[in-house]
């Protein structure tokens, strides 16, 4: 070690010791998860810059005391609040230090506290309950077993502003297994099932020339998925809900590309990459502006293919497409475009909520054409839904299901029946068709 | 026992904040407040310097010009999936030992130095003449997280364990910089031993301060034009942002092509240098290109208008 390092028992200040443990355990209450050896390592620092400075002073302890990006604007306020602000220094060591429900700090509104500091101190995260108030509360219906379970199967358009955010955060907590395909290459494993002839020499060289045989398996790779989310007006009150489902299959999986369409398509990948779901949220609201409004089904998903298709598409990835199917203008190209979808894609699976109605049928025209050209036909208006669909993906099978050849069946018969569609409808091929609009 | 270092080598560490700013300026590095106040804890802490942030930001640049402000050597390992031990700690030269056994030239161990292939994270552990040296684990959202695990062991006690020939400890720790794209979460136990830092987009004045460090050739007309655009541009809701070292590069284009101010043509014509992706392309190119440019303009105008 270098000399000029200040050793932990010699320091000028002995009450900063003491402030900065303070200040740790105040990160701490609002939701930072710090060791004792951050502190420590806190401590070291401030000493070596000197508190002179309250720049330096700062700059070091976010050295020292940030991990991730996403807790800089926490730590931000709460640095501000500590070392600025004498009063709120005295409440917070009221505060943390006998650990006393922190709900009584927001009457007096000496100074207004930032929203997200309050709000951490207010429900500090998974504090064990210390008095007798807290306990009882706990008797409350809401968070427990039969509470969640009764979410599980609740339509996310019933749902309450409370029961969402619980949803919301059981959509966090999902930790979906996402669909692979086998690589190229392969690993090393004793039980494998070809024989790895690179390893077997290298290993007979260190064993003076015996050659052992040694063996291989096939390793797998996640698919990349591609989802396209419909949020238009009917389906208003699934969007929010789809961006945080988007957002946990986007923080569990490597190769997420997602796309918003209502009237016009857009990218949120990049978005959705955000660790910070509320973060997430709030940057694709900025970015699309055609929320809640009409829907050009066949238009955004002729983009897509044009577009995206081929940049997105690639080692067989797997497309979920989120919507109702319920588009009123009339396209006869919507078939055309499903079917390029379909034909370049892996596997692609319709999530649509209002499958929540037992006796769905498809009648309208849009979902009648769409359906012909999807491998899955799923539900997604549920907790339950979701995790079954994440069961689904995990053994992706390309094969169609059963129920979705009845559907399809059905959808051909009331074509059909119908017989309205003119010939210029009943899909030809789709080169056929782009050489005769071009 | 190895060799410890001289006391004057690991002397001419910066002393204080402004002399690391002062360090990484002389090797063409604007760091901010926060940067340098990191660079220089983690220097007198010997702790790793952690560095996420989009690409082009000057994370592997830090490294470079710490290693060659303080003179050391530069050790870069860079990620990628799949890296194993044998190609990032040590490899045994089979080939050579086989060949020593059945010339039977060799006449003491065939596990010994002689034999060992040292890569990258070995060679940081070994002395080095110009003291320790300054060791870039670049992009490791790249690598297996088995190998993060692998360096959490190294990275807290500086030793590498070669079954065949006995531990390998560095008297004096590496410079270790580790940068990140986040492509994927760093797991916190590799974090809690680092500094950590996000890499944010310079401020208009330090971008302003690097262009004049990186490409002095462009005029000082042009190299506020070129900042304030880039600025704007990354205001814009696109799909990748420029980084610093876009526009550098596109200053340096600029320069190439002997414009001393922006016009609305050469924006367009040059946008490749800026913009990597179609979309972002097709969107700012032409109309939108303009009206960014003459806002750009009214705004110096106007400083210039108030300064004066």
């Amino acid at each position: 070690m270098i000399e000029s390092v200040p050793t932990r028992i010699s320091h000028p200040t002995p009450k900063l010791d003491q402030n900065i443990m303070l200040f740790v355990r105040l990160l701490r209450a609002i939701g930072l998860k710090l060791g004792s050896a951050s502190m420590l390592e806190a401590i070291d620092a401030a000493k070596t810059v000197g508190v002179a400075d309250k720049d330096f002073l700062y700059h070091a302890l976010v050295s020292c005391l940030i991990k991730r990006r996403e807790d800089k604007p926490l730590f931000d306020q709460a640095f501000y609040m500590f070392w600025q602000n004498p009063k709120f220094h005295e409440r917070i060591r009221d505060l943390i230090l006998p650990r006393i429900k922190a709900a009584g700090h927001q009457q007096e509104d000496v100074e207004p506290m930032l929203r997200r500091l309050s709000d951490a101190l207010a429900n500090p995260p998974d504090d064990p309950p210390t008095t007798a108030e807290d306990v009882e509360i706990d008797f409350d219906t809401e968070g427990t077993a039969a509470d969640t379970d009764r979410l599980q199967h609740k339509d996310f358009e019933m749902m309450s502003a409370a029961e969402m955010r619980h949803a919301e955060q059981a959509i966090a907590n999902l930790q979906p297994k996402l669909p692979r395909r086998s690589a190229r290459r392969s690993k090393l494993s004793s039980r494998g099932q070809l024989i790895a002839m690179r390893a077997a020499l290298q290993h007979a060289g260190r064993q003076g020339g015996m050659v052992i045989p040694k063996f291989c398996s096939v390793i797998t790779k996640p698919r990349p998925l591609v989802i396209l989310c419909d949020i238009s007006g009917s389906m208003e009150h699934y969007s929010r809900i789809m961006l945080h489902f988007i957002h946990a299959l986007t923080s569990n999986h490597p190769q997420v590309s997602s796309f918003l369409f209502g009237t016009r398509l857009t990218n949120i990948s990049r978005q959705m990459r955000h660790r910070d779901v509320d973060e997430a949220v709030q940057s694709v609201s900025h970015l699309v502006d055609d929320w809640s409004g009409g829907t050009r089904i066949s238009a955004s998903l002729e983009t897509f293919n044009q577009d995206w298709s081929r940049r997105v598409m690639g080692q067989g990835a797997i497309t979920l497409l989120i919507t109702d199917g319920l588009d009123r203008n009339r396209d006869d190209a919507l078939g055309i475009h499903m079917k390029r979808l379909h034909k370049s894609t892996a596997a692609l699976l319709w999530l649509n909520p209002l499958l929540r109605f037992d006796g769905f049928a498809p009648k309208s025209h849009s979902v009648r054409t769409m359906i012909q050209h999807v491998d899955h036909f799923l539900p997604i208006h549920s907790l339950q839904a979701m995790t079954d669909l994440t069961a689904i993906l995990a053994k992706m099978q390309t094969r169609r299901d059963t129920k979705l050849a009845e559907w399809q069946a059905a959808a051909r018969r009331a074509s059909l029946a119908a017989d309205l569609a003119p010939a210029h409808a009943k899909e030809p091929g789709y080169a056929q068709e782009r050489g005769h609009t071009a | 026992m190895l060799p410890i270092y001289r006391a004057d080598i690991l002397q001419n560490l910066p002393q204080s904040i402004d002399a690391t700013t002062a360090l990484l300026a002389s090797e063409g590095y604007v760091a901010d407040r926060a940067l340098s106040t990191l660079t220089f804890l983690s220097l007198t802490l010997n702790r790793p310097i952690f560095l996420e942030g989009e690409a082009g930001v000057g994370k592997t640049e830090l490294a470079k010009v710490i290693a060659k402000g303080l003179g050391r050597k530069l050790i870069r390992l860079q990620c990628y999936e799949g890296l194993d031990a044998s190609s990032s700690v040590y490899e045994w030269n089979f080939a050579g030992q086989m060949l020593a056994m059945r010339n039977g030239t060799e006449q003491g161990d065939i596990y010994s130095e002689k034999y060992l292939i040292k890569r990258a994270l070995l060679q940081a552990v070994e002395p080095h003449p110009s003291g320790p040296p300054v060791l870039l684990i670049d992009e490791i959202d790249r690598a297996d997280e088995a190998f993060e695990a692998y360096l959490l062991e190294l990275l807290s006690d500086w030793q590498i364990s070669i079954p065949e020939l006995g531990t390998i400890a560095a008297a004096t720790p590496p410079i270790v910089i580790i940068t990140s794209n986040r492509t994927r979460e760093i797991h916190d136990a590799l974090k809690r031993r680092c500094f950590y830092h996000w890499v944010d987009y310079p401020s208009r004045e330090v971008e302003r301060e690097i262009l004049a460090l990186k490409a002095p050739e462009a005029g000082a007309v042009l190299q506020a034009q070129v900042v304030d655009f880039v600025q704007t541009l990354r205001g814009q809701q696109l799909f990748k942002s420029p980084g610093v070292a876009e526009t550098i590069d596109w200053a340096q284009a600029l320069v190439e092509l002997n414009c001393v101010a922006l016009d609305p043509q050469i924006v367009d014509s040059t946008m490749g240098v800026l913009l990597k992706y179609q979309d972002d392309i097709g969107r700012i190119q032409g109309s939108e290109a303009a009206r960014i440019l003459s806002e750009v303009q009214a705004a110096l105008v106007q400083g210039e208008l108030s300064r004066a």
